[in-house]
């Protein structure tokens, strides 16, 4: 077979990769299939895989370069796999966030290197064929958004893994230099457009210093976009870095001519566009209200509880087990806290303990409930929480009315009803948890300490609210000894 | 850059952007978290790309250039997958040893 037909093949083989790319994502659609999806996703990534290599074998690849594929490839294909099998489900949005830093950083090499090779030919046949502005155009797309990803998400990583604070950090001037670099950036790209179009000429050498300069400045902008962004935002932010990954992938797709990768950013793109804009209505805020930082920080005065005619009613152990035991149906709300406090399988044993009794349990699953888009799920489901127990927002809300105890652990925000009601309240407009639409409600928390918008809720005031205090998962265990012992 | 590849290549893009958008809008909340480690895999893709830069590097620095972008899209790739598949075994219909809630 000659170059040319095994040329077309490849072609119809990356047709292939990209199909099986957007049958995988179709089959995501419900829990039963989404395994197989993901596998014919894989499968469409080893396809295109395979044809690259046998792309570029037939063009010849020398000893060194077989080194640097097979080298770079077990290196990162090792210390990828080591990470996957053992990271804990809690980790799962540091993971992610890195593999968003190294997908947008390999994607902004592509072009970096694209742009010196072709650079390097100007030198040399005076002039540059290759490189023309619409070119430059996308290979500084591709290092732009690659750079902003990659030290953003690295940032949101550490900030996650608890290596940096996880508190918005404020730099002084940040705004400032923010807008510096941003602006610096986006001249610098405009001068290197206008001389790939040929509007302005300069020496190839002062080209390569731009460039540098317009790298420097986008991962610069990565930091100084991230590092003031609280914890508990995380899931707007990854989800906003993800769109961002798959972006810059498709524009260096656009630079390397590769219609698949064009694709494949495209898919991801799309996707981290829709989880971003889930994330950011779930916590009521707009995408910039959020980059530009800060929850507690912008909202200054806080009101005051209104609550001069409420009092907290404390609820003992036995007081919560006797509720619980005797419900006919029990709402599971968890939060983060449930998380942190490593209490997933508490919970569910407790819910095991009440389903055991012939009591109806469910789980309200806020959007933000954890650190990632869904990450609550997952948590619940590695703790063995058949996925038809878990349940949306939207889905669960109306069904407060007819449940006898809501059991909220570690959540606190997103059950606020003051989202609801007071105008006044930061996170009004916010769609929460109905949660006081139930006949009563117990709160598992450690303290009164406020939640995340260090706002108060109105729902511990609540005559039919029982506050128990107690650390997520002794107080669990307590619970589950207590209904045991009825 | 001709303008007609320029042309072809965007239809692409745009088409793809919609089409993303049209399947992953169908996706449950519950997926979220694995729906996203998905994506991240699939934009490992950049592999190709890589490994195409690794075969015609000829200097020092783009050769430098090819072993990390070869590494980290290969993190990406096997990482990603392997992350996902482990997360979507997870999920059950029923408890593997609870009560039988299809019996209620």
């Amino acid at each position: 077979m000659n170059a040319t037909n095994i040329g077309y093949l490849v072609q119809l083989a990356f047709i292939a990769g990209a199909a099986l790319f957007v049958m995988g994502l179709h089959l995501m659609n419900s829990p039963a299939g989404a395994r197989t999806g993901n596998r014919l996703s894989a499968t469409g990534m080893i396809i295109a895989v395979v044809a690259e290599l046998i792309q570029v074998t037939q063009a010849g690849v020398g000893l060194v370069n077989w080194a640097i594929i097979i080298g770079g490839l077990v290196v990162g294909g090792g210390l990828g796999l080591r990470m996957a099998r053992t990271i804990a489900m809690t980790s799962m949005p540091q993971l992610v966030s890195l593999f968003n830093a190294v997908g947008g950083g390999a994607a902004a090499l592509l072009a970096l290197n694209d742009f010196i090779a072709l650079n390097g030919q100007r030198v040399l046949a005076g002039g540059s064929p290759g490189l023309d502005g619409w070119r430059t155009l996308f290979i500084l797309a591709d290092v732009l958004i690659g750079s902003v990803t990659f030290t953003g998400s690295l940032v949101a990583s550490a900030k996650l893994m608890g290596m940096i604070r996880g508190q918005p950090i404020l730099i002084p001037l940040g705004r400032v230099i923010s807008w510096i670099v941003v602006v610096s950036a986006l001249s610098v790209s405009i001068v290197l457009i206008l001389s790939g179009a040929g509007v302005v000429t300069y020496d190839p050498e002062i080209l390569y210093v731009l460039l540098v300069a317009a790298l420097v400045c986008a991962l610069v902008f990565g930091l100084l976009m991230v590092l003031p962004i609280g914890g508990a935002d995380m899931p707007v932010v990854i989800s906003l870095l993800n769109a961002f990954t798959g972006t810059a992938v498709s524009m260096a797709g656009f630079v390397v001519g590769n219609v698949m990768l064009i694709v494949a950013g495209a898919l991801v793109g799309a996707s981290g566009a829709i989880l971003t804009r889930l994330m950011a209505t779930a916590m009521n805020r707009s995408i910039g209200n959020i980059i530009v930082g800060g929850f507690g920080a912008a909202e200054g005065t806080q009101t005051a509880l209104s609550g001069a005619d409420g009092t907290i009613r404390e609820v003992s152990v036995d007081d919560a087990a006797i509720q619980l035991a005797y419900a006919s149906k029990v709402i599971i709300v968890p939060g983060y806290g449930l998380a942190v406090a490593q209490a997933q399988h508490g919970v569910r044993e407790l819910a095991d303990l009440l389903e055991a009794r012939g009591i109806e349990v469910s789980y309200a699953i806020h959007p933000v409930a954890g650190r990632m888009p869904g990450h609550m799920n997952v948590l619940l489901a590695e703790a063995n929480v058949p996925y038809p127990q878990l349940r949306e927002m939207d889905d669960i809300n109306p069904e407060f009315e007819r449940t006898d105890v809501a059991l909220i652990v570690g959540a606190n925000d997103v059950t606020n009803p003051a989202a609801r009601t007071d105008h006044s309240s930061p996170i009004y407009g916010m769609p929460i948890l109905d949660v006081d639409h139930a006949r009563s409600v117990i709160v598992l928390k450690r303290s009164m300490g406020r939640g995340y918008a260090g706002i108060d809720n109105p729902l511990y005031l609540n005559p039919k609210t029982g506050m128990f205090f107690a650390d997520a998962k002794k107080g669990l265990a307590e619970l589950i000894t207590a209904v045991k012992a009825l | 850059m001709n303008v007609s590849t320029l042309l072809d290549s965007l239809t692409v893009f745009v088409l793809a952007i919609l089409l993303g958008f049209e399947v992953i809008s169908k996706v449950p909340a519950t997926l979220h978290t694995p729906l996203m480690s998905g994506t991240n895999s699939i934009h490992g893709i950049v592999l190709v790309g890589a490994i195409g830069l690794a075969a015609t590097a000829n200097n020092p620095l783009a050769g430098g250039l090819a072993f990390v972008a070869m590494a980290f899209a290969g993190a990406n790739v096997v990482g990603g997958y392997w992350v996902t598949d482990r997360m979507l075994q997870m999920f059950k219909r029923r408890p593997t040893h609870a009560p039988d809630r299809a019996a209620k």
